[in-house]
């Protein structure tokens, strides 16, 4: 970097190289602090072993209510698992998650996550449990990729593979709602999550 | 001609640089304000890769002249100082971002290909 610690000198006006090395350095650290980057891969990679768990454990359930209740344990678990790693990363990265970047990343990812556990609850009551798989991994889908806009370039993608899912589930039959679930919570967490450890440290 | 022009206007931008922000530590901290709204001391000491030392420095001169505006309060009984960049401080950025992209053109205009 060109420019100095201290204040440059007027008496020397900058040259086209140091003006573009100032414009570039504003961009640069513009651009960092927007971005959020202690998204934690391994949080990821032990979310997606628990959903393939949970996918195997909630297909040989006799009871839609035992299957519900297997995915609602685990997104328990998952919720735990992500809140701990995150933080534990964001410390290590020195970073908060209550301002700045951090905080636009929890309070974009939110509110798709508890729109998604209160209709989940609507339509437990309404006993309309065939889309709760659609909606789980659309409202995911959307919350990541919202997210994801202030966070490393990965992570939008991770949403958008997740309707992806979320679209093909409209299509195939019920008995494959564990499968989708299964390559969406458990496939995409392990291996986005693999790739953001071994890019994004840890 | 051309180039007697530009050395002119060039001699005016200079002399309307804003000293307060042409520094990297205090350029730094106004960038990064300008984008990530509010930011802690230790997202902006991170992000700059400075002391906390030189940092709460350059910080103090900004607050001083009314380009941010500390908040201090306590998060889970831990002392936690915020920055946040006031409308003059956004101004200062502005008219400096555009001060340099002018002396860019200016230095482009002058200098043969």
């Amino acid at each position: 970097m060109i420019i100095g610690n201290g204040p440059i000198s007027h008496r020397s006006t900058p040259s086209e190289e140091q003006a573009s090395e100032h414009l570039r350095f504003i961009r640069d650290v513009m651009e960092r602090s927007a971005s959020f980057t202690a998204v934690p891969g391994w949080g990821m990679f032990v979310v997606g072993i628990t959903s393939l768990l949970a996918a195997w454990i909630a297909a040989v359930q006799a009871s839609p209510e035992g299957w519900l209740t297997v995915w609602l344990i685990d997104a328990a678990i998952a919720v735990t698992v992500a809140i701990f790693t995150l933080r534990r990363k964001a410390r290590r990265c020195g970073v908060s998650l209550s301002s700045g970047p951090g905080r636009k990343y929890i309070l974009t990812l939110a509110p798709s996550m508890v729109a998604g556990l209160l209709l989940t609850v609507a339509l437990w009551r309404a006993g309309n449990l065939d889309v709760l798989p659609t909606m789980w991994l659309l409202l995911y889908g959307v919350g990541t990729i919202t997210g994801g806009a202030s966070s490393v370039r990965t992570i939008p993608l991770l949403g958008i593979c997740f309707m992806v899912l979320g679209v093909v589930s409209l299509f195939v039959p019920h008995v494959w709602m564990d499968v989708l679930l299964a390559l969406g919570f458990g496939g995409l967490h392990i291996g986005f999550g693999l790739y953001i450890a071994r890019r994004y440290g840890g | 001609m051309e180039g007697s022009i530009s050395f002119g206007s060039m001699k005016v931008l200079r002399q309307n640089l804003d000293p307060l922000i042409h520094a990297r530590v205090r350029l730094g901290i106004v960038s990064a304000l300008a984008a990530g709204e509010t930011l802690s001391f230790r997202d902006l000491k991170t992000l700059l890769k400075t002391s906390d030392g030189n940092l709460s420095r350059h910080a103090r001169k900004l607050e001083k002249a009314g380009y941010v505006e500390c908040i201090k309060s306590f998060q889970n009984r831990i002392p936690l100082t915020e920055y946040r960049l006031t409308s003059k401080g956004g101004a200062a950025l502005s008219a400096y971002v555009e001060q340099m992209e002018r002396m860019l053109k200016m230095a482009r205009a002058v200098t043969p290909d």
